[in-house]
């Protein structure tokens, strides 16, 4: 333990507006499942002191299924997520991504508001509600807002997050029957491992064309990004005769990787190419 | 009693949490103890500063400048020092300058990160290459911290007449031995009239060298310190040496505090500073006649040694005289240097330089067979040593082994034919996995080299109890392997009694005789037969007293003991390891029996290469293996199967990253090994051929499953997506992927 | 300097109260404060589950849990597990299959099994995966753990 305890405080407001009020005051930023912060904290690199224990917040938990959407607390955990069947009947990516979330112990304290607000670019959830779209509710004293997932993250750590703002919820649009969801995290090994890279794709055939295609990636950028490159050459395109070339060629304006501790430029340029390569070969295989 | 799997003695405590490691030991007035390191690879220690906010009064703190003896751990040769002093060198990062202690840990770690070291920076070599080149010179008048030849024939007229000479160039990594509990170790100082006594408890492999290093450390004589070694999660080696730097470090805070002082590295220290396995690189030139027989081989073998000698001669002694592997050949040469680095010492680890050398010489065997057209299974066959076969060392096969009947054994439980052509067909029509096979085919020498039991000399005992048991004496420590269980059941064999009136002692300086280091595979086979001789004795001396009739009960049995502690107080009964007759060393030309005997492998698998993210899963894992008499076939499985999975993260996964001299990756998220999800059963196969020098015909198995992991699963990749220039462990996706892109390449 | 909190949960089936200061790792309160140290330290980061505890009847790494989280809580540790009548089964089958080595990993890894079975009485290789994976073991090779939790699996059952 490398961390200063006697510096350290935690509160817990007991109410969602004593803790955006704490929020604005500066006593404390959010703390929820504390899987990442504590990691942090461990290691003695916690740069900040007092935090807000925000885990038992009503208002941010709970998962809502509406006809169009799926509603969920920021605080849901993986576990959680894993235990709703609307979420395996709708988001299959999801299902995957949360289950190659750490491992058990940390699913069932991670949450998915954590995972979005630590704005690792390895996050795993990230590529998948940006391939499906998602919103998120941003509540603060001055009220909610709602914004789109995919502007939210705006470089490495910075999001469109006001320091008095919480995720509150995030609202994921269902897709129709016959999508394509493809997810893959390609690890340091088979559990408990962060992501080198990932990449999540969703698409809708219509007419043996690629319609409402989004492709998530993870770890190839500075925050989990969009791949609008790809997109845009692959977006109406006929199964049959996919421009893979161009597609993953576009792809390579999508990524900036860098080498680190985990693994190589290289190594995350070419198996993301490789990824995308698999998933429309799933793709045309559902078209035909 | 040998041969059945008795339940692990400490096993309950264990499962019940009750089991007390070091750092669960409750001590009365206990302050911790923390080391301040050097941050640089190499530099000459100026000055330390001790920054502002901390209350300095409160805290203990030691240099070198306090040490009351030897400023050098005791060791092969004694050349590193427990502080590096003002004015002196620094040779590494996370070399210990400063010692803190101070009763709150959160308090001591703040004033750790405010200790600044003064280093005038001086130019390192921090790689083998820059070692040999002699870019500076850091150790002695050659940057070689141990160099050895071994010379049979003369390989050198073979290159120009044999039908194929075929060269290659291997590499292995460093590899964390990440036993789960992090090195912890517990020190009291007293003084009473007749002067100092230092005590230390801890997580520690060897309880006489670490002995050996406080009595220099304080310049005490012998019966004032006393090393206790508690129940340890896991060394693999990691705990033989380095326990000894800890200790000295945890005395002389306790000495200058007055206090109990307890120092418990965390998983970044323990990462960062702790001793590794060595990285190597081998050079092999071979030479085989038109038929496959092997004819000559030139093996070059490199260490990467560190700093200090610390266990390098060793590992590089063992290294050197595996690299020939089990193979026949007239004409060998090997050369093996250990070389100085400005970098952490690397030390033992399971295995203990094999791996590396038995890496290069197992996948060169594949690359040979494929480069010459022949099949590897066949091209092994042909060069198996056998019965009256000598080794490169000249030291003769004296038992009835059968290699190719082991080889044979592991392919037939991996259903290697049928795996070989149905992967081939598989491969050819969905190519985005592939799988292969693959194999080894390995020994791993029991004990110590050469003259090292000679020198060393152990000696265990028996000892009755007051309520008629006995129990066992000896150095040697528990840290998973079972050696508890297996003494016990020794004993209890030799005696004629049920395990449960078999008690084994703790291991304490101040009880049990230095029966040597827990180290080497050598507890069960030499350690064991020493108490079987001990046991034969005591039993013995009941006889003949005539307390004791044949045949008895195990009441007899105590009564008989009773009576004996009745008559004459105490009762213990010892034996002395003495070499056998037949077994002659030379350590000079390196000629004669290096180990007594040696355990034979043929580790056999399957893997599955996926060509999208060149991730390996390895899919089955077979290991056969003759080990002379398995005295508890469940522990023994365990030991197995725990070296395998350690040499499949060796093989695929565990990198250790460095930066000027430094780990980087110090964290368990970025140092990565197997977890359950990575693995696959791991099947185990014991062939048994009882050999005289362990107790009831058992050999050593502890080292053994980390040789051939390695090469058996690059040979598998290699079949999978090769040929490929798999040259190096780990294998890592990344370096899969870069290897693929150079044969596209072309 | 924080105050510290006066705690109240259940330990082991019995409340406990305890002053602590909020951000002291649950980890540290168990082996310190209350002197259970069957809960081992192996990482501190959440990767190895040898601190891994039953916090409301779920798997948690105790190294990663400020101890305010624990307030009104039902906590389980390893000393807890046993019933007693004995070993829990898991226990009894790790002891019996060997599946404990070093021992260093077992009071986790008996948490998280003891989970399993809770939640999935017969459960199949795959669910064991799922379960244990965030628990290393540097000694097993994790094939003698596997055969421990099935052979307790079907004793349980
Ligand atoms: C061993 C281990 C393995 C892991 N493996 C993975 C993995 O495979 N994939 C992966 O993606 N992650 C992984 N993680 C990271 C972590 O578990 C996830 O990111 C998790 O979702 C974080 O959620 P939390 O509630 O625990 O976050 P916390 O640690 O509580 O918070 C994280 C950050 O988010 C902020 N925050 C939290 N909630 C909110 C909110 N509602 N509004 C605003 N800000 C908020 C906090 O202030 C903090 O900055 C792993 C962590 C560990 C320790
Ligand atoms: S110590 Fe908590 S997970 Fe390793
Ligand atoms: S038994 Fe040693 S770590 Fe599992």
């Amino acid at each position: 333990m490398r961390g200063f305890l006697p510096a350290m405080e935690l509160q817990r407001p007991a109410s969602l507006s004593e803790a955006l009020q704490m929020l604005a005051a500066h006593t404390g930023r959010p703390f929820a499942g504390g899987t990442d912060l504590m990691v942090v904290y461990n290691a003695g690199k916690l740069r900040e002191t007092r935090f807000l224990d925000i885990a038992r917040l009503p208002e941010l938990q709970g998962i809502r299924e509406t006809p169009e959407y799926l509603d969920l607390g920021a605080l849901c955990t993986f576990t959680e997520l894993l235990a709703h069947p609307a979420i395996h009947r709708h988001f299959p990516n999801l299902v995957k991504s949360a289950k190659a979330t750490g491992a058990l112990a940390i699913q069932n304290r991670g949450t998915l508001g954590g995972n979005i607000a630590n704005a690792s670019p390895a996050a795993d959830t990230p590529p998948c509600l940006l391939a499906y779209g998602a919103e998120l509710e941003l509540v603060s004293p001055r009220g909610t807002r709602v914004v789109p997932y995919e502007s939210f993250h705006q470089g490495y750590k910075v999001m469109d997050l006001a320091a008095d703002e919480l995720v509150a919820r995030i609202r994921v649009p269902k897709y129709s029957d016959t999508s394509v969801h493809y997810f893959r995290k390609v690890g340091t090994r088979q559990a408990q491992a962060i992501a080198k890279l990932s990449l999540a794709l969703v698409a809708q055939v219509a007419d043996g064309c690629i319609a409402n295609l989004r492709i998530g990636l993870g770890a190839v950028a500075p925050a989990p990004v969009r791949a609008r490159h790809a997109e845009g050459v692959l977006q109406g395109q006929p199964l049959a005769d996919l421009p893979m070339v161009a597609a993953l060629e576009a792809l390579l304006a999508d990524m900036s990787p860098i080498d680190d501790i985990r693994s190589t430029a290289h190594y995350r340029s070419t198996v993301t190419r490789n990824l995308l390569g698999q998933a429309l070969r799933t793709l045309s295989a559902t078209g035909n | 009693m040998i041969g059945q799997s008795a339940i692990r003695k400490e096993g309950r405590a264990k499962v019940l949490g009750a089991t007390q490691y070091t750092a669960d030991v409750p001590v009365e007035g206990l302050w911790r103890g923390a080391t301040v390191r050097s941050d640089v690879p190499r530099g000459i220690l100026r000055g330390i500063h001790f920054g502002e906010g901390i209350p300095w009064s409160e805290f203990t703190v030691v240099t070198a400048a306090d040490i009351p003896g030897k400023n050098r751990v005791a060791s092969i040769v004694a050349d590193q020092p427990f502080l590096v002093g003002i004015g002196e060198e620094v040779m590494h990062p996370e070399q210990p300058v400063v010692l803190l202690a101070h009763p709150d840990r959160y308090l001591l770690e703040a004033a750790r990160k405010a200790v600044r070291l003064e280093i005038e920076p001086l130019p390192s070599v921090l790689d083998m290459d820059a070692s040999l080149r002699q870019d500076e010179l850091i150790y002695g008048k050659d940057n070689l911290l141990k160099e050895i030849r071994i010379a049979k024939g003369d390989p050198a007229p073979m290159w120009e007449t044999a039908a194929f000479v075929v060269e290659g160039d291997y590499r292995t990594g460093a590899q964390e031995q990440l036993y789960l509990e992090t090195q912890a170790i517990l020190a009291f100082a007293d003084t009473d009239e007749n002067g100092l006594r230092i005590t230390i408890q801890g997580s520690l492999q060897c309880p006489y060298y670490v002995h050996g290093a406080i009595a220099g450390l304080f310049d005490l004589p012998a019966d004032h310190v006393r090393v206790t070694a508690l129940e340890m999660g896991g060394a693999f080696g990691g705990k033989e040496d380095y326990p000894s730097l800890i200790a000295g470090h945890a005395a002389l805070l306790a000495w200058k505090s007055g206090h109990p002082v307890r120092i418990v590295y965390d998983r970044e220290e323990d990462m960062a500073a702790t001793t590794k396995r060595h990285p190597s690189r081998t050079h092999i030139k071979s030479a085989f006649d038109a038929n496959g027989h092997l004819l000559a081989l030139d093996v070059d073998f490199q260490l990467d040694g560190g700093a200090y000698a610390t266990m390098s001669p060793v590992v590089l002694s063992r290294g050197t005289l595996h690299a020939a592997g089990v193979y026949r050949c007239p004409h060998v040469a090997i050369h093996g240097r250990a070389l100085a680095t400005n970098t952490p010492p690397p030390g033992a680890f399971r295995g203990f330089g094999a791996p590396q050398s038995l890496f290069a010489i197992e996948r060169h065997m594949d690359i040979c067979a494929q480069r010459m057209g022949m099949d590897p299974v066949e091209l092994r066959r042909r060069n198996f040593l056998c019965l009256g076969d000598s080794m490169a060392t000249g030291q003769v096969i004296r038992e009835d082994l059968d290699l190719a009947g082991l080889m044979d054994r592991a392919l037939v439980e991996l259903d290697y034919d049928a795996k070989r052509k149905r992967f081939q067909t598989e491969n050819a029509a969905s190519p985005e996995v592939c799988r292969g096979v693959g194999f080894a085919v390995f020994m791993h020498g029991c004990g110590f080299t050469g003259s090292g039991e000679a020198k060393l000399a152990s000696v265990a005992g028996l000892e009755a109890l007051p309520d008629g048991r006995v129990s066992v004496l000896a150095a040697s420590t528990e840290m998973g392997q079972g050696k508890h269980t297996v003494f016990a059941q020794v004993a209890a064999e030799a005696l004629g009694l049920p395990i449960e009136f078999v008690e084994v002692a703790p291991s304490d300086t101040s009880r049990v005789p230095n029966s040597g280091p827990t180290v080497a595979s050598r507890s069960t086979m030499v350690v064991g037969k020493l108490i079987q001789d001990a046991a034969v004795a005591f039993r013995q001396g009941l006889l003949q007293q005539g307390l004791l009739h044949e045949p008895f009960t195990p009441e007899a049995f105590q009564a008989a003991v009773r009576a004996m502690l009745a008559r004459s107080g105490s009762y213990k009964t010892y034996a002395q390891y003495h070499t056998p007759p037949q077994q002659k060393w030379d350590d000079t030309s390196y000629q004669g029996d290096a180990y007594p005997t040696f355990t034979w492998a043929c580790y056999a698998t399957h893997v599955a290469v996926d060509t999208v993210t060149w991730e390996v899963a390895v899919e089955d894992f077979v290991a056969v293996q003759e080990v002379g008499r398995v005295i508890n076939p469940t522990l023994a499985k365990g030991q197995i199967q725990g070296g395998v999975a350690q040499g499949i993260g060796f093989g695929l996964w565990e990198e250790v990253r460095m930066q000027n001299g430094r780990m980087v990756n110090t964290q368990l998220t970025n140092y990565a090994i197997p977890t359950l999800a990575d693995l696959p059963e791991i099947r185990v196969v014991f062939l048994e051929n009882p050999h005289p020098a362990g107790p009831g015909g058992a050999k050593g198995l502890g080292e053994l499953p980390m040789n051939g992991p390695a090469p058996a699963l690059l040979n598998a990749v290699d079949f999978a997506v090769g040929p490929l220039r798999l040259d190096e462990v780990p294998m890592t996706p990344e370096r899969l992927l870069d290897r693929a892109e150079e044969v596209a390449r072309g | 300097m924080a105050e510290r909190i006066t705690l109240t949960f259940t330990l082991n089936g019995k409340p406990q109260t305890l002053a602590v200061h909020p951000m002291t790792r649950l980890l540290d309160m168990l082996r310190e404060d209350l002197g259970l140290t069957g809960t081992k330290e192996g990482c501190g980061e959440g990767e190895c589950g040898a601190c891994a505890v039953l916090l409301d009847g779920r798997v948690v790494n105790s190294c990663l849990i400020p101890a305010l989280q624990v307030e009104g809580c039902d906590l389980v540790t390893i000393e807890g597990l046993a019933m007693a009548s004995g070993l829990h089964p898991v226990q009894a089958a790790l002891l019996a299959h060997n599946g404990a080595q070093c021992g260093f990993c077992s009071p986790g890894m008996a948490i998280s099994a003891a989970d399993l079975l809770r939640r999935c009485p017969n459960p199949n290789h795959g669910q064991v995966k799922d379960a244990l994976s965030g628990n290393l073991c540097r000694c097993t090779g994790y094939t003698k753990i596997v055969e421990a939790v099935q052979a307790a699996a079907r004793s349980e059952a």
